[in-house]
């Protein structure tokens, strides 16, 4: 008996760091990234405002799809004014920071991330009235920033630019529209690059996207290497008569995987959809 | 304490010098494999699942794949001392995976010369960190840069080789299971070494391109050959009966997959349904399946 409660003992104390490492930890939000990105800031954790959904545990790291779904309207009196998003375990934490406007219509925001680690995703969203809710969700996945670059990479640089809108064919004049854009770059990390053949480990991915109807803006984004290759986000706008959707983007090519400092402007493209409801 | 310490190092040592054998099996004259079993590649096996082996010519051998761990290419290079005296003149790696090229290093030499796809080279180069990682996370073994071994001769369409009376005709396919695959014919025995544009019972895993790979298939489908040996599950004798499961697998994905983006549904919508007919006639399927269906989907939506 007593040699069984040794055992026991011993396959405790050997799990004991294992159970550490996979448990929920939030050190770095608590730690470094809130102060970091919402120094002084009071934020109310809360599933009221919005929520996430993702899978708990991921088939591919590095094609993680998450949809942050917000539980109120975009009216004039009181939206959602950013979502800013984050996966506190990554190498570079910050997935991007997506601005909307009340001719959203509904801020919901459905994109692809990679997951380095187990860990949190997190968003946070400012109101217009500058009240901060977040919430968050734990995800099982590991190595999707070092994770290969997108299987072909070849067609792949090709393709780089290439812009597609979709959108369902019943659109309401005056209801929020359900958009999809597609946007076709490898969104390399630089840490898929190793020293075996000396390849250079340098990051090229998009930074920004904006999105406007007619002129106005529908969704501005800032974004990072999180965001998995050929980005891609599904989002509403109130299309209140005919008009032109336009979406342009810029890339970037950072020295290092994990710092902005050292970072090079890339090249822009844009796209324009005629909407007709 | 102290005298289990030493034992543990005793046992580590012992197993560092005596490797065994790898267990091998004769498919055609001079034509040896050894057949991977269908499992996850874990801290267990050391990600030692794949078939791998060897032809004999008449001066010297070629290995064609080297297995999942450096234990495994020398417990390979073993066999192949046990069965023939000529030396080991190439090693072939049939694309990047680590069940297939991880036990290189037991074969390097001056006398041995790796071949590989044009691109394997560079497949290698940008996943190669991140496979190291993995190895020591997932496979509990440790590797270095070292243990990731670029082809001597890339090839970028065919090249063949002389290993004595005995020409292999190396293939370097475009893009289907990854973006570096090529096969080996074996002329003498009408034998093709698929690797992993063939799986059988072990489920296709797609790490390249599915309209790619799906041509490949439809070109390989019109040949002869006596013997097919896939990357993953048993000899075949039957081509191209033998490569119906998979190729309607894929070709399940596709139509499927091509429909519902046609309807304007959702990534997480086919991961939900698509391909689910095919579940109960593969092993690893829910292993496999859902990252399958995520890289075909964000392939086929580029599409047009």
């Amino acid at each position: 008996m007593k040699k069984k409660f040794l055992k026991v003992g011993f396959i405790t104390l050997i799990m004991l760091p294992l159970l550490a490492m996979a448990a929920k930890d939030e050190t770095n939000w608590n730690n470094v990234l809130k102060s970091q990105y919402f120094s002084g800031i009071i934020i109310e954790e809360s599933d009221n405002v919005i929520e996430i959904e993702a899978p708990y545990r991921a088939e591919d790291p590095a094609l993680v799809p998450v949809k942050i779904r917000s539980k109120i309207k975009q009216t004039k009196d009181r939206y959602i004014k950013k979502l800013t998003v984050f996966v506190d375990k990554n190498p570079f934490p910050f997935v991007g920071e997506f601005e909307f406007t009340p001719e959203t219509g509904r801020a919901d925001l459905a994109m692809r991330v990679r997951v380095n680690s187990y860990s949190y995703i997190r968003a946070v969203a400012e109101m217009n009235d500058g009240k901060f809710y977040m919430t968050k969700k734990f995800v099982k996945a590991s190595g999707g920033c070092s994770a290969p670059i997108g299987a072909d990479l070849d067609t792949a640089m090709k393709r780089l630019g290439k812009m597609k809108f979709k959108m369902d064919k019943g659109i309401k004049e005056g209801e929020p529209a359900l958009t999809q854009l597609l946007i076709s770059h490898p969104n390399i990390t630089g840490m898929q690059m190793d020293q075996v053949t000396r390849f250079i480990r340098k990051s090229h991915f998009v930074d920004k996207v904006k999105v406007t109807f007619d002129g106005k803006p529908v969704l501005t984004a800032k974004i990072d290497i999180a965001i998995s290759a050929d980005p891609n986000f599904r989002f509403y706008f109130v299309p209140n008569k005919k008009g032109e959707l336009k979406a342009e983007f810029s890339d970037t090519s950072c020295e290092s995987p994990t710092r902005r400092d050292m970072c090079t402007s890339g090249k822009s493209y844009s796209t324009s959809y005629i909407v007709n409801p | 304490m102290r005298f289990l310490f030493l034992l543990c190092t005793l046992l580590i040592i012992q197993n560092a010098h005596a490797v065994k054998a790898l267990s091998i099996t004769k498919v055609a004259q001079g034509v040896y494999v050894h057949f991977g079993k269908h499992e996850m590649p874990n801290k267990i096996n050391h990600g030692a699942i794949a078939n791998i082996g060897f032809i004999i010519g008449g001066s010297c051998v070629a290995v064609i794949d080297t297995g999942g761990n450096p234990e495994q290419g020398f417990a390979l290079k073993k066999a192949i001392v046990k069965i023939t005296d000529k030396p080991v003149c190439y090693v072939i790696n049939t694309h990047v995976h680590p069940d297939h090229i991880y036990g290189n290093i037991a074969f390097k030499s001056d006398k041995v010369k790796f071949i590989g796809h044009n691109k394997l080279a560079r497949a290698m180069s940008t996943r190669g960190q991140y496979y190291i990682d993995k190895a020591a996370d997932q496979l509990n073994i440790k590797l270095t840069e070292k243990n990731i071994i670029p082809p001597d001769i890339p090839v970028k369409k065919k090249l063949t080789i002389d290993l004595g009376g005995r020409k292999l005709t190396i293939n370097a396919h475009p893009t289907a299971h990854t973006d570096n695959d090529i096969t080996v014919f074996d002329r003498k025995t009408q034998t093709l070494w698929m690797s992993d544009l063939l799986f059988l019972e072990h489920l296709p895993v797609i790490d390249g391109s599915l309209l790619g790979w799906l041509t490949e298939l439809n070109k390989l489908e019109k040949k002869t050959y006596k013997i097919v040996i896939p990357g993953h599950g048993p000899v075949v004798t039957d081509w191209p009966k033998s490569l119906k499961l998979e190729k309607k697998y894929l070709q399940i994905l596709l139509t499927e997959i091509r429909e519902m983006i046609k309807q304007g549904k959702f990534l997480e919508e086919a991961i939900k349904k698509v391909g689910y007919s095919e579940r109960k006639k593969w092993k690893l399927f829910d292993q496999f399946h859902k990252k399958n269906v995520t890289a075909a989907f964000a392939e086929l939506e580029w599409e047009d």
